[in-house]
């Protein structure tokens, strides 16, 4: 029988060792299930690593791990959300995101069909952000060594020229602009991670980015001092990073920072900040002044930005501390989270 | 948000500061002690101290059962969680509260103990009944609030008949407390306390009532308002406390009349009186021993009481010296008066009660309003 090929079993089959043996089922798994999924010229090839050409300017590179419990949550699943993660974070560079890898660490007895449903969904989210996943790693572990499913990605991306986001840009005065609501994400993962029950289905915003830097930078140029994703820790910590990093310190507007009438209810039942909630399709941008206006009209103008607004701006603080002005005419700091945001007992 | 934009409304809450500040006699301070955690939170998350004026003062209490626990009685459920044989179901924010020697749950269930993060006292009763072969231990901690669960959650795992299932109870009672703490108001080196009036707990007051307060308003001439969480709530309660005192009352006001009636709910006072009775005395971290201020099992169900299921020990372990939770729980002392705040003592690593959850004094302080420090400090 040399050379016979079972046929991949994705309806009733689940993942076993052999699958990360490095022999014929592995070569079956990769072939019959991602390369399908991803379909592209340099997966094709069936090389350990894929060549692509280089275009002279500056690249980025970014790589992430994603652990999500449960795999799969309204809006998306570990999939969508390791191709739209690291798609995300070239672009937050400005970049225009080009190729990507995937490494998966698969626990033994994962369901071929749940595999199959992730990989489909990463090859969508891999086309829908124009990149291609080129090359990839498959590894199996035994019963209760992973939760279910690990994905690494790391991709690459080309910034255009003249362009150079980064924290130590940002002045005193700069306005602080947020695409969109926040915490829907992470109220999502967390709505089904303990079955707890809400009216509303809250979904996840996972979704790539890039385009919507590409307008913005259209509008704002170079008066875009830089962008940030707010993933974990969400906007608290991504503002309280660019503190650090840029010497400054911000002062917001509660009023005017967007939250989700049913996430504001779900973080209130919680007890949690929606400002510290993670989100997978936000950005926060600090822009110079004089290019703000039309750099929040760009962002209205996109599918992806239609609830963006301006939040506050960057001010001069020694301690480089967020501040914000309360919906009651209080003030308070928005802080770094210390630990994770666990719920209330009361 | 309906039920919670209403009370956060900027026009109201500026009417309402302003008219604390018209009747706020200025010769005078105004120190008022917020009993919750949770009315803590609130202070600090909304700036409230902000839109007060100067010589009206908030006081934060102890009121946050999280915060008071003690660390012996965190040394014992860690002891309990490292059995092989035990499951502990705790709420999320007991997981970081520090134990002796920087121990806590969370460590402990990284070095291999079950420890598992529950909702609801549903979740624990489930998951004992999916483990059969474990014993599976409910970590109970809280106010007049979440004891009625408690009581329910027993009274469900004897109708089913769990015999793998206890409780650790750590539920206290918030008038033996502020009892404590109005008896006490003298305390030697750590200074005179002075407090004007309570804003009284809320969630507790809908299980008990405003009954249990009269006592005080009566007794101590210490006029007490039932207060909501939010901040218009809040501003309402203090406007109420500044009118008592002006006009010389003590009485207990109920300003949380949306959820809180004189008796309380009585189908959960039976619940609670059904299982639970008095200890003679419970250590409160900050407060030390409270007479008659914890609750234990009734012999009655003595087969769901943890501690006596697996014959626990009690612990006693004293805080850090330099530590002055003690002093700011009562009053007497600022978060920044203590030397380990910010220091030593952070939301990170918290050393004593006030910074252990996000709604202890110092931890709120530390969390939202440190930036005030700087300011004055600027502006001096």
């Amino acid at each position: 029988m040399r050379g016979h090929q079972r046929k991949l079993d994705i309806k009733n089959a689940c993942i076993d060792l052999s699958h990360g043996s490095g022999g014929r089922a592995m070569a079956q798994l990769i072939s019959g299930l991602f390369h399908e999924a991803f379909g592209n010229e340099w997966l094709a090839r069936g090389n350990d690593q894929s060549a692509f050409d280089v275009r002279a300017g500056r690249m980025v590179m970014s790589t992430d791990g994603y652990v999500v419990s449960p795999l799969f949550f309204p809006g998306g699943n570990i999939g969508s959300l390791a191709v739209y993660g690291t798609v995300n974070d070239i672009a937050m560079a400005g970049a225009q995101p080009l190729y990507l890898s995937a490494s998966f660490i698969i626990e033994e007895g994962f369901l071929l069909s749940d595999l199959k449903m992730i990989a489909e969904s990463m090859g969508e989210a891999a086309r829908s952000a124009g990149v291609h996943i080129i090359t990839g790693d498959t590894k199996v572990v035994e019963r209760g060594k992973a939760d279910g499913l690990f994905i690494s990605t790391a991709g690459v991306g080309l910034v255009p020229d003249g362009l150079d986001l980064s924290a130590e840009n940002a002045r005193v005065g700069d306005r602080v602009l947020i695409s969109g609501t926040l915490g829907d994400h992470g109220i999502a993962v967390m709505s089904k991670r303990q079955n707890l029950a809400f009216e509303t289905e809250i979904t996840s915003d996972s979704a790539a980015l890039h385009d919507l830097v590409v307008k913005m930078v259209e509008a704002g140029g170079c008066g875009i001092r830089l962008m940030r994703d707010p993933t974990r820790g969400g906007l608290g910590a991504a503002l309280n990073e660019i503190a650090q990093q840029s010497g400054l310190g911000f002062r917001l507007q509660e009023e005017a920072i967007p939250v989700k009438p049913g996430v504001a209810a779900a973080c209130e039942l919680l007890g949690l900040d929606p400002l510290h909630v993670a989100n997978e399709g936000k950005l926060v941008a600090v822009v110079a002044p004089e290019v703000a206006d039309a750099v929040l009209g760009a962002m209205r103008a996109h599918p992806l930005g239609c609830d963006a607004a301006d939040i506050g701006e960057a001010i001069s603080d020694d301690h480089h501390f967020v501040q914000m002005a309360t919906s009651v005419g209080g003030g308070c700091i928005v802080d770094w989270l210390s630990g994770e945001q666990l719920p209330r007992i009361c | 948000m309906k039920y919670a934009d209403e009370f956060r409304d900027k026009e109201i809450a500026v009417g309402l500061a302003k008219a604390i500040r018209a009747e706020a006699n200025k010769a005078r301070p105004y120190r008022f002690m917020e009993f919750c955690g949770g009315h803590t939170h609130a202070i600090s998350r909304y700036g409230l101290e902000d839109v007060l004026p100067t010589n009206v003062r908030m006081i934060h209490g102890p009121g946050c059962p999280v915060c008071v626990l003690p660390a012996g009685r965190i040394d014992m459920a860690i002891g309990l969680a490292m059995r092989p044989e035990v499951i502990l179901c705790v709420y999320g924010d007991l997981m970081r509260v520090p134990g002796s020697q920087g121990a806590s749950l969370l460590k402990a269930k990284a070095r291999g103990a079950d420890v598992r993060m529950v909702y609801s006292t549903i979740d624990a009763i489930r998951i004992a009944e999916e483990n059969s072969a474990r014993e599976v231990v409910f970590f109970a901690i809280g106010f007049e609030t979440t004891t009625p669960p408690t009581a329910v959650m027993i009274r469900m795992a004897e109708k089913k008949r769990l015999s793998n299932f206890s409780v650790f109870c750590n539920h206290v009672l918030t008038p033996p407390a502020m009892k404590n703490i109005l008896e006490s108001s003298d305390i030697g080196d750590k200074g005179q306390f002075e407090i004007d009036g309570f804003v009284g707990p809320a969630h507790v007051s809908t299980i008990i009532g405003t009954e249990p307060y009269e006592f005080f308003a009566k007794e101590f001439s210490k006029p007490v308002v039932i207060s909501g969480f939010e901040p218009l709530d809040m501003l309402q309660s203090i406007l109420m406390l500044v009118r008592q005192i002006n006009e010389h009352r003590y009485e207990v006001e109920n300003q949380y009349r949306r959820a809180v009636t004189r008796d309380g709910n009585l189908r959960a006072r039976e619940e609670i009186s059904d299982v639970f009775e008095l200890r003679d005395r419970f250590e409160w971290r900050g407060l030390g021993q409270v007479p008659y201020s914890g609750l234990r099992l009734k012999r009655s169900y003595a087969i769901y009481d943890a501690e006596l299921r697996f014959e626990m020990q009690e612990l006693c372990v004293a805080d850090n010296r330099a530590c002055e939770c003690g002093a700011i729980l009562r009053g007497v002392k600022k978060p920044v008066d203590c030397k380990l705040f910010g220091t030593l003592c952070t939301p990170e690593m918290p050393m004593g009660s006030c910074m252990v959850s996000s709604e202890g004094a110092c931890a709120a302080y530390w969390a939202y309003s440190r930036f005030r420090d700087h300011r004055q400090r600027r502006a001096s």
